[in-house]
């Protein structure tokens, strides 16, 4: 009989002041989040969405609610995508990307919403459509493009058409994805011009409604000028033309909802997933409230949180099985279940020391050569400065934590629930590290370093400067100058910026990070593990 | 005592002989047809033998078969059961030629009893008093119709091999005799093997008052009481109770002391039912015996505590009866019901199917379930459509009838149509609670017991959408075993927010919109109508749905099968059909008019030629199912293109009968 893992304690005291604080700053931060992302998903202007409805065809939403099973979650990525962006008006970038269940499968789901700029490709829409792609070859998750689009935005081609990851990497990804056996379903549902027309063409199944659906590579008005004939869209490239006479289009649908059901049913179709690699045990929710992370998480971003008290309100029963607890206690490890799933858990619990470091690399061989996924709860100034340790060599240390994450095969999911500042982003698996899923609070924050320290920094190397010249920086000079550079790491350093970037694939309400990691870890095991092979520690 | 019997017999009644036989510690041997392969009495049985094919005639009436099992498995006796070859004297004689002993009555006694004009002649001698009418031999459609007149109509023509209700005519007028006999002969010839029919006075408002009786080898002959089976469709009994109510305790002693003559007039061994008819005035006459174990034996063990199966091995094994007449004590009232697969909204008509999902109150000492299925077994045309008998036993009629009507509430089944239902609505009936009693109760009482379907009230739509929004979707068999995902999980998560559900239930009478909209925590918002219900709810570890509609917490029970809801409250079942979130419209196929079996079944014969233009409502053809005859008529008017199935044909539910073309309708 094998003891069962221990329930974390804890010390949450939920009628203290600075508990109710802390609640009220969170909630503060997660209602404006929430209010961007209300706007976001709206979509288009009400005329647009009236124009769109009244053309009998369903919202972009609509279209998801109904493809995924009924009531089941859809785990939309990077709703902010573009916001604050060109003008402010790209809802979303015009394109929904998310994974959803259809028939039982978790499958990636590529939306354009036609009533945003005509779904027109902006870079970042061209970015969000490339990352839903990267998401489901990763995974293996079958992708189902629900297509309504009039292409690339012709304003900015120099940004959207020529460079590698740029609209032609859509196509690649296509050919790569259908060729490693992940299935490429289109479902057109409103024009497919252009390049576009290369979506439905480029998938193995395609669907077009009726009235509706138009696929070319020149629209009428291209047809017209460049050869003169007068054409009109459905002769040109209707359903009608591409299920009877191109072969463009296999299945032909009365409207979105007959779409919508064949779609469903060519994934009933496909070849069975293959059988997870991990063991799921029944799932079990934590006996902690996740309410009460609002209260846990202070206000005060000098003061710190035990993580082991987010991490009770995440795992399955609130039970841990902590590795090396006495040692590099800077970064909390262990074992858990999320959901059912185990996971290794590597969170941070102030800054980065070698052992801590040390520590974290051993945990990531373990759970590498255990096939366990790997969840990261960022929350890291960096690593610790100073001559005693870099005269001990931390960098060294720190790469060894570096190249334990960048090498570990098993599934990464990283949530950065505080700061995430400099190379601790990248020990503890930033986006340059390829974590399968990678999310925000709406509290964290994102930069090179912390917008104090970098405006110090500057501040420094300036007054160095002036010094060498022989001359003095009048106090007020330093504080104008320094101002614009708090300002500016205030602003790019926020989740909303760096969410409308796709530096990461959304922000998430902390109360449904358990949910959100559930969902991400059941869909990453669609790819079975894969073997890790380690690059060189230096010893 | 006997080491092993077989049970040459099904269902419930053989599971009850098998529990018997077990506590006694003698090893039980079941037989089989192929459709019962799987059955319960198999599994319970010690040993099981097949003996053929699913039609009962090439299995459990086989004689051969059951002998040569009951040989070949080393039994020393046979228990017939009822029904099958219960009450077949051949068979008995070839038992005791096989050095089996018949557990029942000797098989002089079975042939006495089994004609039923030769029981009255002989019945007759013993002084047990008798309906007047005609049991001769001449078979003259005149001659019988003239008979008819000197009884005094009305009228009952029945076969004279008959038995359990078919192939019986109650006529009223001398116009309708001779349709009647027709159609009675007929039935008689494809039931019995024999047309020969009787005629008898039909007693008005009459009681059906059977005498359990029991004899011995040793010459004890004993009635342990009666039993009021006068509630009966069809001519087949639905409820049986113990002690009759308002019969006097002389009266009792009266027929008691018939039954009991009646048996030693013919010798009888073992346990018979004397069935009496008893009008209004408490006048009595003698119906015919029934030479084994009644269906509603339990009625009588409930309320004597006696196991007359254990009885009936004890005679059988030439022990003397276990009790004398002055020990047989009777305590309280037992009641019992029949649940049938059947639709009592359509003349009761026989219903196959499987059950799949059935769910039985729990049974205590003054609660009994007899039955031989379990969820899952289906219900085939191949035999009696009975699903069980459920008994109950209270000190008074009245707390039995409490009790049964609870039970009821409690026994529910999916997947086919049942009558549990209507026993309960039986149960509750004035009528039947006032113990005003006679054959006629539920025809007297239809106003009653078939009420206008009550409308489904919008709670069930609303308890209907909170537990699709509580159910987890399909797993997926390929993500692992008993998978928990969150993905299953069906309360419209989204990043920030859960999206609202559009949920259509089709109803009988109306179609159900139901917008279903999770506000996190196991809460929902349900609009219907416009209005907007705050609920909450769960489905606890048994499928019960416990839910809180405007601060009001009521539990129902949601069944799925696929497409289908079946909501139970408390007896009562409410149908809705989920339909499918995508829906489009195609062109649909023109209906021309079609008539198609409503069972498996047999084409006894058709009706009129083909080519023929008939009124609405004119009888096509005869169907022959479930050992009844159903008679398919004209939807409307129109003419009959043609029959797909010759006389004779076999056929499966649900296929085109006739090709019929109906006419235009009339313009306005």
């Amino acid at each position: 009989m094998v003891s069962p893992v221990p329930v974390l304690p804890t010390s949450a005291k939920p009628r203290s002041a600075e508990f109710m604080a802390n609640a009220k700053a969170m909630q503060e931060q997660v209602d404006l989040y929430l209010a961007m992302l209300q706007k976001a998903q709206l979509g288009g202007a009400a005329a647009a969405r009236e124009r769109h409805i009244a053309r009998g065809k369903m919202l972009a939403r609509e279209r998801i609610d109904n493809l995924i099973d009924p009531g089941t979650p859809f785990l939309e990525f990077s709703a902010l995508a573009a916001h604050g962006m060109y003008g402010g008006d790209v809802a979303a970038a015009g394109l929904i990307t998310g994974i959803g269940r259809v028939s039982g499968r978790e499958c990636v789901i590529v939306c354009n919403d036609a009533t945003v700029k005509g779904g027109t490709y902006y870079p970042m829409t061209v970015k969000k459509h490339l990352r839903a792609q990267e998401i489901a070859a990763q995974n293996l998750l079958p992708c189902i493009y629900l297509v309504d689009s009039g292409g690339g935005f012709l304003p900015l081609q120099d940004e959207v058409f020529p460079d590698r990851d740029h609209f032609g990497r859509i196509f690649f990804n296509q050919a790569q994805m259908s060729a490693a056996g992940i299935a490429q379903i289109a479902v057109v549902m409103g024009s497919c011009t252009a390049g576009g027309a290369y979506i439905p063409a480029m998938s193995d199944e395609t669907i077009i409604v009726k009235n509706q659906g138009t696929i070319f590579l020149g629209g009428p008005p291209l047809v017209q000028a460049a050869t003169g004939e007068i054409v009109s869209a459905e002769d040109l490239g209707g359903a009608d033309v591409h299920t009877r006479l191109s072969g463009v289009a296999d299945h032909l649908a009365e409207n979105d909802a007959h779409a919508l059901a064949i779609a469903r049913q060519i994934v009933a179709s496909l070849k069975p997933r293959a059988a997870p690699t991990v063991a799921q045990q029944p799932s079990q929710a934590p006996i902690y409230d996740c309410e009460e992370i609002f209260g846990l998480v202070p206000a005060d971003t000098r003061k710190s949180v035990d993580v082991r008290e987010i991490i009770a309100r995440i795992v399955d029963g609130s039970r841990f099985q902590e590795f090396k607890a006495r040692y590099g206690t800077t970064l909390v490890t262990g074992f858990a279940h999320i959901h059912g799933f185990p996971v290794g858990i590597v969170a941070n619990n102030g800054i980065l020391f070698s052992e801590s470091a040390l520590k974290g690399a051993h945990f990531i061989e373990l759970c590498a050569q255990r096939d366990i996924p790997l969840v990261f709860l960022q929350n890291i100034t960096g690593f610790m400065v100073g001559r005693k340790y870099e005269n001990a060599g931390i960098a060294r240390d720190g790469a060894k934590m570096v190249t334990a994450v960048a090498c570990a095969n098993v599934p990464k999911l990283t949530v950065l629930i505080g700061g995430s500042f400099g190379a601790g982003n990248y020990g503890m698996c930033g986006r340059a590290f390829n974590p399968r899923f990678l999310w925000m609070w709406p509290n964290a924050r994102i930069s090179i370093m912390g917008g104090e320290q970098a405006a110090s920094v500057l501040a420094n190397v300036r007054r160095e400067g002036l010094r060498a010249k022989g001359k003095d920086w009048p106090l007020e000079e330093e504080a104008a100058f320094r101002a614009p550079i708090l300002a500016q790491y205030a602003e790019q350093g926020h989740p909303a910026y760096a969410s409308a970037r796709l530096w990461d694939d959304g922000i998430i309400d902390p109360r449904d990070t358990r949910r959100v990691l559930g969902l991400g870890l059941a869909a990453a095991l669609n790819a079975p593990i894969q073997p890790t092979k380690f690059g060189i520690f230096r010893m | 005592m006997f080491a092993k019997v077989l049970i040459a017999n099904r269902g419930e009644i053989a599971c009850r002989i098998i529990r018997t036989l077990a506590r006694l510690g003698i090893k039980s041997v079941a037989v089989y047809s192929h459709a019962d392969r799987d059955a319960l009495h198999v599994r319970l049985a010690d040993e099981a033998v097949a003996i053929g094919p699913a039609p009962a005639a090439q299995s459990y009436l086989n004689a051969d078969a059951v002998l040569q099992a009951a040989i070949a498995s080393g039994a020393q006796a046979v228990h017939p059961g009822y029904g099958f070859l219960s009450e077949n004297a051949a068979f008995a004689d070839q038992c005791q030629a096989a050095g089996l002993v018949f557990i029942g009555p000797p098989p002089d006694a079975i042939r006495a009893m089994g004609s039923k004009s030769a029981s009255k002649i002989l019945m007759a001698k013993a002084q047990v008093p008798l309906v007047p009418g005609y049991h001769g031999d001449n078979q003259d459609a005149a001659f019988l119709a003239d008979e008819a007149r000197k009884i005094g109509y009305p009228v009952l023509i029945k076969a004279s091999a008959g038995g359990g209700g078919k192939g019986m005519r109650i006529v009223t007028k001398p116009t309708e005799f001779d349709a009647a006999l027709g159609s009675c002969q007929r039935e008689a010839q494809q039931s019995f093997g024999d047309a020969k029919v009787l005629l008898e006075k039909y007693i008005q408002q009459p009681r059906h008052i059977e005498m359990q009786v029991f004899a011995d080898k040793h010459g004890h002959v004993v009635h342990i009481f009666e039993r009021d089976c006068s509630v009966q469709r069809r001519h087949q009994k639905v409820l049986e109770e113990a002690p009759a109510p308002g019969l006097s305790e002389a009266l009792r002693q009266q027929m008691g002391k018939a039954a009991c003559d009646a048996a030693r007039a013919v010798g009888y061994e073992g346990a018979g039912t004397v069935e009496f008819i008893v009008d209004q005035a408490g006048t009595f006459h003698f119906m015919e015996m029934n030479t084994r174990l009644q269906v509603e034996h339990p009625v009588t063990e409930m309320l004597t505590g006696l196991d007359l199966v254990e009885w009936q091995l004890r005679v059988a094994a030439g022990e003397p009866l276990p009790l004398a007449q002055a020990e047989i004590v009777a305590q309280g009232h037992a009641l019992e019901a029949r649940v049938y697969a059947e639709d009592p909204d359509n003349g009761f008509l026989p219903a196959a199917g499987t059950l799949s999902f059935l769910h039985m109150p729990a049974q205590n000492a003054g609660l009994r379930i007899d039955t031989g299925v379990t969820q899952g077994d289906a219900i085939t045309p191949y035999y009696d459509p009975m699903i069980a008998k459920l008994i109950v036993h209270r000190p008074t009629r009245a707390a039995a009838l409490t009790a049964m009507h609870a039970a009821l509430a409690q026994f529910q089944i999916a997947g086919l149509t049942t009558n549990i239902a209507f026993l309960a609505r039986l149960i509750e009936s004035p009528a039947f609670r006032a113990a005003d009693l006679d054959t006629s109760l539920i025809e007297r009482e239809h106003a009653v017991l078939f009420p206008k379907p009550v409308p489904l009230s919008d709670t069930y739509g609303l308890a209907a959408a909170l537990y699709e929004c509580l159910q987890a979707s399909e797993p997926n068999p390929e993500a692992g075993r008993n998978e928990s995902s969150p993905w299953t999980v069906q309360d419209g998560w989204r990043i920030g927010s859960h999206a609202a559900r559009a949920l259509t239930f089709q109803a009988e009478d109306r179609q159900i919109d139901v917008h279903a909209q999770a506000l996190g925590q196991g809460e929902f918002s349900l609009t219907l109508k416009g209005v907007a219900h705050a609920a909450q709810g769960q489905i606890l570890p048994d499928g019960i749905l416990r839910f809180t509609l405007a601060g009001h917490t009521r539990t129902l029970r949601i069944v799925a099968l696929e497409s289908r809801r079946v909501i139970f409250d408390g007896a009562t079942i409410f149908y809705l059909t989920l339909l499918p979130r995508l829906r489009w419209a195609s062109a649909e196929r023109q209906e021309t008019g079609s008539l198609n079996a409503p069972m498996p079944g047999k084409i006894v014969a058709h009706l009129v030629a083909p080519g023929t233009e008939v009124a609405p409502g004119t009888p096509l053809l005869i169907l022959e199912a479930m050992k009844m005859e159903h008679t398919i008529k004209a939807p409307g008017g129109g003419i009959v293109e043609a029959f797909h199935y010759g006389e004779g044909e076999q056929v499966s539910e649900g296929v085109e009968l006739v090709h019929f073309k109906p006419n235009p309708a009339p313009q306005k």
